[in-house]
């Protein structure tokens, strides 16, 4: 045979994607819907708390940031919350389930899909469940008569590719957890600090500024939550002699280099993991 | 490695001559999978398993749903179709997981220990099962740890030890060839041991714990033992492909 012989499936190779991604999306996609009533619950109910529990109750105290009502200026937050963490716990938790205890992706793998196609379906529907989540919150949002702009419709694609980014970053947590209760790790050292000082309670410029620098520098939750706030409310405040353009322009940025990143990344910490 | 799980880490290796290096989505595609740890998916329901399962192999709704229900009537599953896997027996998961790796009507089916872990009246039933398969036009590679199962089932063995092949052939056969025939055993005594050694020099003799076993190749010649030892508990079965493997692996307890 003259056929070239590559050394098989080799962890370096550039991922090989097709079509079939979408099979494993779909597997994933139709379990949620067998329970979606229990699925969209926590998106429901979570953002309804915080409302009432910060922006009325917090909110007497802070009467208003940027000139709009506490209330208002943490309704964006509490959507980008829900991008992190529909992407974030889709890609850790369970994914991490499927992989070892349901031995999902062992059967998958086994028919013509690939490890590659497994776990970029995967990314795609931890991105879709962040989807779905913050389409939720963004009505309870609406409820509330907290969105300002029609701009906001466009959330819906920020919080798609946003989400993969939380699930590439999570999916890379799971490549290295030895077993599930690792996940702790990440969750309290990057996803809670994540949760309060991304301009998503508190204003970012009220914090020290290396910690301003770090937010916007490492943090992807301060783009995500910086991009809801202008597609919510229609305006930004500058932060560390950047100009609300800049900013934006700065998160688009920011969120496209990093996702690309991370999805990439991810596959190939998983390939070195499951192939052996 | 034949199914392009693990890479090949020497050699070549080919699948119905295409090389799993490169062609390991077509190989894939011809080839069912029925590994021995359950990763059924215990998130849908039996034929739903069948459903998402023929899915990955891109077989079209309709034809995958009349595949599902002839799957689960051939493995008598069919009134099972709507329950969850926690509520399957073991051997029920065994065989939906065997079903499952015909969903793409493969042409090499791998069944890595079908049996397992079942209670003889479930091993019988996945036995039947592999039978009737095995009228079928589809290759079956089966790997086991029972050797009655290999010798009821494979027209052909290959015996492994430490990865490598050290024997093959058609299981009666390879029965003549190593153990021949007959087997005596006797429970252990000194005495009739050296008695036995003695009265077949011809004979292979093992010491098996306390069990005394012999080999010879020609049927009729233990009769005239028994007679010679009245009062001794002695047994003679005949030679089978368990005999074959421990005299060609040794009594060496392995992992």
């Amino acid at each position: 045979m003259t056929e070239n012989v590559n050394p098989s499936p080799s962890v370096s190779r550039l991922p090989k994607l097709t079509y079939r991604v979408w099979a494993v999306w779909r597997r994933n996609f139709d379990v949620f819907m067998k329970k979606w009533h229990v699925n969209f619950l926590p998106s429901l109910i979570e953002p309804i708390l915080y409302l009432l529990a910060f922006g009325f109750g917090l909110g007497t105290f802070v009467t208003q940031i940027e000139g709009v009502s506490y209330i208002q200026w943490i309704a964006p937050g509490l959507v980008a919350i829900t991008v992190m963490y529909g992407g974030f716990f889709e890609c850790t938790y369970a994914s991490f389930v499927r992989m070892y205890y349901q031995r999902t992706f062992d059967a998958i793998i086994a028919t013509p899909i690939n490890v590659e196609e497994v776990i970029a379906g995967e990314l795609l529907w931890g991105a879709t469940r962040a989807t779905f989540n913050s389409a939720i919150v963004l009505a309870v949002v609406a409820v509330f008569g907290l969105i300002s702009t029609p701009w906001f419709l466009l959330m819906l694609p920020v919080a798609f590719f946003g989400g993969l980014l939380f699930a590439a970053l999570g999916m890379c947590f799971t490549a290295l957890a030895p077993n599930i209760d690792f996940f702790n790790y990440p969750t309290f050292l990057l996803i809670t600090p994540m949760f309060l000082i991304s301009n998503t309670f508190i204003p970012l410029a009220s914090f020290p500024s290396p910690l301003q620098i770090i937010a916007v520098a490492a943090l992807p939750l301060t783009h995500v939550t910086d991009l809801s706030r202008v597609l919510i409310v229609g305006k930004i405040e500058t932060l560390g002699g950047l100009s609300p353009e800049w900013l934006l322009f700065l998160a688009v940025f920011w969120i496209a280099i990093v996702t690309v990143l991370l999805f990439a990344l991810s596959i190939y910490l998983m390939k070195r993991k499951l192939i052996k | 490695m034949i199914y392009c799980f693990s890479p090949v880490t020497e050699g070549e290796l080919t699948v119905a001559g295409m090389n799993v290096s490169t062609h390991s989505r077509d190989i894939k595609r011809m080839v069912g999978v029925a590994p021995q740890e359950d990763n059924l998916d215990p998130d849908f329901t039996v034929i739903k398993n069948l459903q998402v399962y023929a899915r990955y192999f891109d077989i079209p709704k309709a034809e995958a749903a009349k595949r599902a229900i002839e799957l689960l009537k051939f493995f008598q599953l069919e009134e099972k179709q709507t329950k969850a896997i926690d509520e399957l027996s073991t051997g029920m998961k065994r065989r939906l997981i065997i079903a499952r790796a015909l969903i793409n009507q493969p042409q090499i089916l791998l069944l890595d220990e079908p049996t397992t872990g079942l209670d003889p009246q479930g091993r019988h039933m996945v036995w039947d099962e592999i039978r009737s398969l095995l009228k079928q036009e589809v290759t079956i590679i089966l790997t086991t740890h029972y050797m009655d199962e290999a010798a009821a089932l494979c027209d052909r063995v290959f015996i492994v030890d430490n990865g490598k092949v050290i024997e093959t052939g058609v299981p009666q056969k390879l029965i003549k060839e190593h153990v021949g025939e007959d087997v005596l055993e006797v429970p252990f005594n000194e005495v009739i041991l050296n008695a036995l050694k003695k009265e077949l020099p011809e004979a292979d003799i093992e010491i098996f714990g306390d069990q005394i076993r012999v080999f010879v190749n020609r049927h009729g010649v233990f009769e005239r033992i028994i007679k010679k030892f009245p009062g001794v508990n002695m047994t003679i079965r005949n030679a089978n492909l368990e005999d074959v493997f421990l005299k060609l692996t040794g009594r060496k307890l392995r992992e």
